[in-house]
Order: C-alpha cells, then structure tokens, then sequence
C-alpha cells in the first residue's frame, strides 16, 4: 500500500517551489534591509532638550556654522557651543521664552547641556574634521541641507561605502575654502573644476581609500 | 588502478549466500529496529558529552574572546587552524573514495562510498566550524560573503583565504547534495521495507517519490555521474587551495610550491584511514560481514599505503627545500622543526604516517581488520601532529629573531579539540541510525553482474 496519494505531489511541488520562495526572499532581505531607512536612521529627527532650528539661525539670522561649532577647523571635534555662547544673544532676546528655560537652567546650575547626538561614529573609525574643511570639503556634502533643517536630522547612511564614496572620488564634492561654510553653495562657472581643486589641496584618491586612513 | 583486482577468487566482494532481498533486509532492519543495540547507545552517549564540550567550550570562546586560547604573537594560528585543516583533509578523504572511485568503476567502492561520505559530512560540518571560531570577531564572518551594500569593499579575491572560503563552501553544499542523490533509492527501499506508517511517511518523504522506473534510474545515473566527475576534481582543489593558505603567506616552512600536493597527499592517507577505520568499527557493529568483505579492507589498506608513500615523497621535498636552498630563514625553522621545539611532534608524525604504516606491504598485516585500525588511528594522531607542526614551528621561528616564541595550547584549546571530536561522533552516530549505511543499490548490481542468487 503506497504511503502517499496522487496528491502529494502537489505538496511537495508547492514545498519546493515555498522553499525556492523563501531563500530567495532571504536573499533579498540581506541586501534591502541593511540599506531601508529603518536600519539606516537616515532623515532622523532625535529628541534634543532645546528644539533647536539650523534654519532660523543659520538661513534666517545669518550666523557662520563656527560662531557655535568653534573648533571646526583645529580639532577631530567641530565642538558644541558652551551654554554661555547660547546666552551672548538670549541673555537679551527670548529671555523668558519656555523653550530656552533649559539653557536658563543650564546656566544657572553651571552644568552642560546634554544634546542628544546625531552623527554617531564606531570607535574602530578615526575621523576628524578639521582635515575635511581643510581640503575643501562643505559642511553640507555630510550634513546635507543642514542650514534649511528646523530640526536636526541624520543626512546620510554614515556607511562605510558612503565614506569610500567620497574617498574613491573626491573630485565631485570640492569646493574652494571660502565657500566651505556656506550652507546653500551651488558650483558655477566660475568654480575652479574637481581636478584643479585635488591639484590645489594636493589630495591624492589612491591613498585616501587605505583601511589605514581611517582605522588606525 | 589496480588496487580491486589483485587476487579476486580469493577475497569475493560479496559473500556467498547474500541475496537482493536479505540485503535490503539486512541494512534496512539495522535502521528500523525500534531499539539501538548497545554499542550505539555507548557511542552516542560518550560522543554526546564530548559534544557537551565543545558547547561549553564555544559559549566560553564567544563570552570571554580568542584569549582564552593560547594563540598570541608570534603564533597566531594555532590549534583551531591546524583542526581545520586536519578535519577538511579527512572530510577530502571521504569524496576521493566516493567520487574518485566511482569514475573508475571499482566495485569496491559500492559497500564503503556511504560510510565515507557520512563521514565526510560529519567531518566537514567540524571543519567548517573552525576558522569561525578562531575569528577575534565571529559574529561577522558574514564579511567573507561578495556583499558590499553596507561597506562599500569586496572581499579581496587576490587572497587564498577568500578562494578557500569559496571552494569550501561549494565543497559543502556540493557534498551534501551528492550525498542525497545517492541516498534516494536506498530510502525508497527503507521506505518500502518500514513497517509502522511514521517510518514509512519519513523515509516517503525523505525518497522525494522515487519509484525504481527506468526514467528514474537513468537520470539518476546521469546526475549521478555528473556529480562525481565534478567533485572528484573538486575535491583535489578544495585541499590544494587550503595549501595556498600557507603558500601564499610569506613565512619560513610555508612559502612553498609542493603545498597544494602535499595537502592533498595529506588528505588521501588521512580520509581514508579515518574510513577504515569506521568501515571496520560498522562493519562489526551492524553486522555486514557480508557485503563488506576482506576485499574492502585490503583495498582500504593499500590505499592508506598508497597515501603513506605519497605522504614520505612529500616529507622528503619538505626536507629537501631548506637543505638544497641557500635561505637561512628557512634552514633556521627546519632545524626547530626537526630537532627543535616541535621535535617530538615531528618524529612522531614520521613515524605513525610513513614508518608504521609501511607494514601494510604485508597483505597478512592489510586484511588484519585490528592492525588496520591500529595504524589507521596512529594515522589519523600522526596526520594531527602534522598539521600542528606546519602551523606552529612556521610561525615560531619567523624571519626575525626577535620575532621568536613558543606556542603553549591552553585547556580552551583541548576542549575544542575534544569538542570537535564529539561533534563529528555525535553527527556520525545520529546518522548511522538515519540514513542507511550500506548503499544498497549498488551492491545489488555487483550481486546481479556476479550471478550470484
């Protein structure tokens, strides 16, 4: 007596055909969900103590990225404004607003305020920034648009083959050192080309991808 | 080869007296039987501790990190590196009896192929467990895949480790697949011999609706002998490639041309040792005195010999290199390696890979089933200390005396070892009980081409 009817077959064609499905679903997934937003926290907005607005200062009122980020150009750390570089204009505008009482607080208990971090590196990736403004590389060709952004938020993927992107083929993301801090910069005619910009800043692309550059 | 063919009168391949049907009986009812003998139940049961081990063992390695081992600079890779390459060699063993000997039609090969490649899984799934463990990082040894969404970097294809990641991995599903061919009209025979419904429905669907009809059996054969012309030489690259791990690296003793062969020698003797020795221990244990006879175990014996004596040409050449060259790095690792720190080690894997076994020229010594298995077991010790040697003495006597230092094993390391052991015992014995051990279909055709009953 035969174990299995006519129809097993179908059961086991639609198993085949099922586990063909799956492993090939599998195989897609190990590709798409590292690169979904989900994973990548990519247009992020995290929760700061002060909702604080790029847009308002930056586009609006005109303020350099360094008026606050101070050390932008000497150090790995673009650095955070002390509370007291808050407090040079809101000591006398917005002075009773709710949303500042934090930064008041901060002042008046002479402790930090604790920004939630936005950009986070591994500690395996050295990475400093006063060599990429030095070489001519914008703020915004990593933090995006950030002069238009009321809240801040997360730009890029921050993968590794985003950073080789740029280490493979800097050309493209070149700008002369005046226009380093301008948050809305747009290349013109004027513009010395990709090459002449590697030529001037002496950067060399077939070094610049080593493991060595960036893990030390 | 004429290793089959010597004196055939005398050492029938099968016994008188052994029918199509008692054969099926015979290896179907030692899987059917509802109550293990014994020697199985002891088997398992040590070897499921010995597996305890290695699960203890690897949680340690994974919570506490590599340096629970005694590998440090200067030696680098030390025992999980030498167990790899000792566990591919005796899975590369079971591939070169199945597929190798199927090409050449030795009919030999029909009693012992799936004792072999039951081994070879069992060893394989060991072998490849090894150089995960011994990453700093094994959670991410997903890197060795072509995947470069996330970093941007394809692994470098420039390098030995990555073609042997490839070629093992090819190696494995490939194996696991031949092995399944194989098996699908034995399980429709178990199928067919089964008597309760559970059985009947497992093995049903483990047979994948194979019903003997002439279509069936001439794919079958088909696939099947596209599959052993491939592995067959496939089975060559896989051990070559992992000798290019060594002769690639710029290292004193490993910096060599005769790698590649010299790890196949290796593979050779040590395989299929390892599968006399089992083809022995099964034989005994279910009873199959009579299909597998003294015509396999003379065969297995000459070519353990034959493995032997590939191994002693090897061994000169290895000699011959550092004696014949004017490279003082070389002659400096040499003399440690022969009179040095792993002396013991080197004079011990001499002695149990090419003096003993050399007893096996004496057919008295080749069909003694327990001097076999005393020679095959010093085999498998001495093919042990060899891969040792290579991977310690290279790397403790480097270019640089200052760069000098010994390798000291830690109770981490033996538990691997012990682990691994458990781990191969636990699958073989877990399949010995699963798959039938004796591929019947084959051993029917040498039973009708022999005209016997």
């Amino acid at each position: 007596m035969a174990v299995f009817g006519p129809k097993a077959n179908l059961a086991v064609n639609a198993a085949l055909v099922g586990a063909g499905g799956l492993f090939l679903t599998l195989l897609l997934m190990i590709w798409v969900v590292p690169v979904s937003g989900y994973n990548t926290l990519e247009r992020y907005v995290p929760v700061q103590p002060v909702p604080f607005s790029h847009k308002h200062h930056v586009s609006g009122l005109g303020l350099d990225c360094r008026y606050c980020h101070a050390t932008v150009e000497v150090s790995q750390n673009a650095g955070m404004p002390a509370t007291k570089v808050c407090m040079t204009c809101h000591s006398q505008i917005w002075t009773n607003a709710a949303l500042l009482a934090p930064v008041r607080q901060s002042l008046a208990e002479d402790k930090s305020l604790r920004w939630t971090r936005v950009y986070t590196l591994p500690d395996y990736v050295y990475f400093d920034h006063s060599i990429h403004i030095a070489k001519g590389v914008g703020c915004t060709e990593c933090h995006g648009p950030i002069g238009d952004m009321p809240l801040t938020w997360k730009a890029t993927t921050l993968y590794m083959s985003w950073c080789l992107s740029c280490h493979r083929n800097p050309a493209p993301h070149l700008r002369p050192l005046n226009d380093v801090f301008d948050p809305h910069w747009r290349r013109s005619p004027e513009t010395p080309s990709g090459a002449q910009l590697m030529a001037a800043y002496h950067i060399h692309p077939k070094t610049l991808s080593d493991c060595g550059v960036c893990h030390r | 080869m004429t290793l089959a063919t010597d004196d055939p009168g005398a050492l029938p391949i099968v016994r008188p007296g052994v029918t199509l049907t008692s054969l099926s009986e015979t290896v179907s009812g030692r899987l059917l039987s509802r109550r293990p003998p014994l020697w199985w139940w002891i088997g398992f049961g040590f070897a499921s501790m010995l597996l305890l081990v290695l699960i203890v063992a690897v949680v340690n390695l994974f919570v506490a990190g590599i340096g629970i081992w005694g590998v440090n600079i200067p030696v680098a890779w030390g025992l999980a590196i030498a167990e790899y390459v000792w566990w591919i060699a005796l899975a590369s063993g079971g591939t070169i009896i199945s597929a190798l000997f199927y090409l050449t039609r030795s009919p030999w090969r029909a009693a012992t192929n799936r004792i072999a490649e039951t081994m070879l899984l069992s060893a394989a799934a060991c072998a490849g467990l090894m150089p995960i463990l011994h990453l700093g990082r094994p959670g991410l040894f997903y890197w060795l895949f072509p995947y470069s969404t996330v970093m941007g970097v394809w692994p470098q294809v420039r390098s030995p480790l990555w073609w042997d990641f490839t070629c093992l991995l090819c190696y494995i599903l490939m194996s696991i697949m031949y092995y399944y061919v194989g098996l699908a009209p034995d399980l429709a025979t178990v199928r067919d011999v089964a008597k309760g419904r559970a059985r009947r429905m497992f093995y049903g669907v483990l047979a994948l609706g194979w019903r003997g009809s002439a279509r069936h059996w001439r794919k079958h054969q088909t696939v099947y002998g596209i599959m052993s012309a491939i592995m067959a030489p496939m089975v060559v690259s896989v051990h070559s490639v992992v000798g290019l791990d060594f002769a690639a690296g710029l290292t004193p003793g490993w910096h060599s041309t005769q790698f590649p062969p010299y790890f196949f020698f290796g593979a050779v003797i040590s395989g299929t040792a390892l599968v006399a020795m089992l083809t022995i221990l099964v034989r005994w244990g279910y009873g199959l005195e009579g299909v597998i006879t003294d015509y396999h175990i003379n065969a297995l014996g000459k070519l353990v010999l034959l493995g032997s004596v590939m191994l002693a040409y090897a061994y000169l050449f290895e000699a011959w290199g550092p004696i014949y060259g004017a490279n003082v790095a070389d002659r400096t690792e040499f003399a440690s390696r022969i009179f040095g720190f792993t002396a013991p080690a080197y004079w011990g894997k001499v002695a149990l890979n090419i003096v003993v076994p050399q007893a096996l020229w004496f057919p008295a010594v080749r069909r003694s089933k327990p001097a076999l298995f005393v020679i095959s077991g010093g085999i498998i010790v001495g093919m042990w200390l060899e891969r040792y040697i290579i991977v310690v003495s290279s790397l403790h006597r480097n270019y640089m005396p200052s760069y000098w230092g010994d390798y000291y094993p830690t109770v981490w390391d033996w538990a691997i070892l012990a682990g691994s052991i458990g781990l191969f015992l636990t699958l073989f014995f877990a399949l010995l009980r699963i798959v039938p051990i004796v591929a019947m279909s084959e051993v029917r055709e040498i039973i009708a081409k022999d005209g016997a009953p």
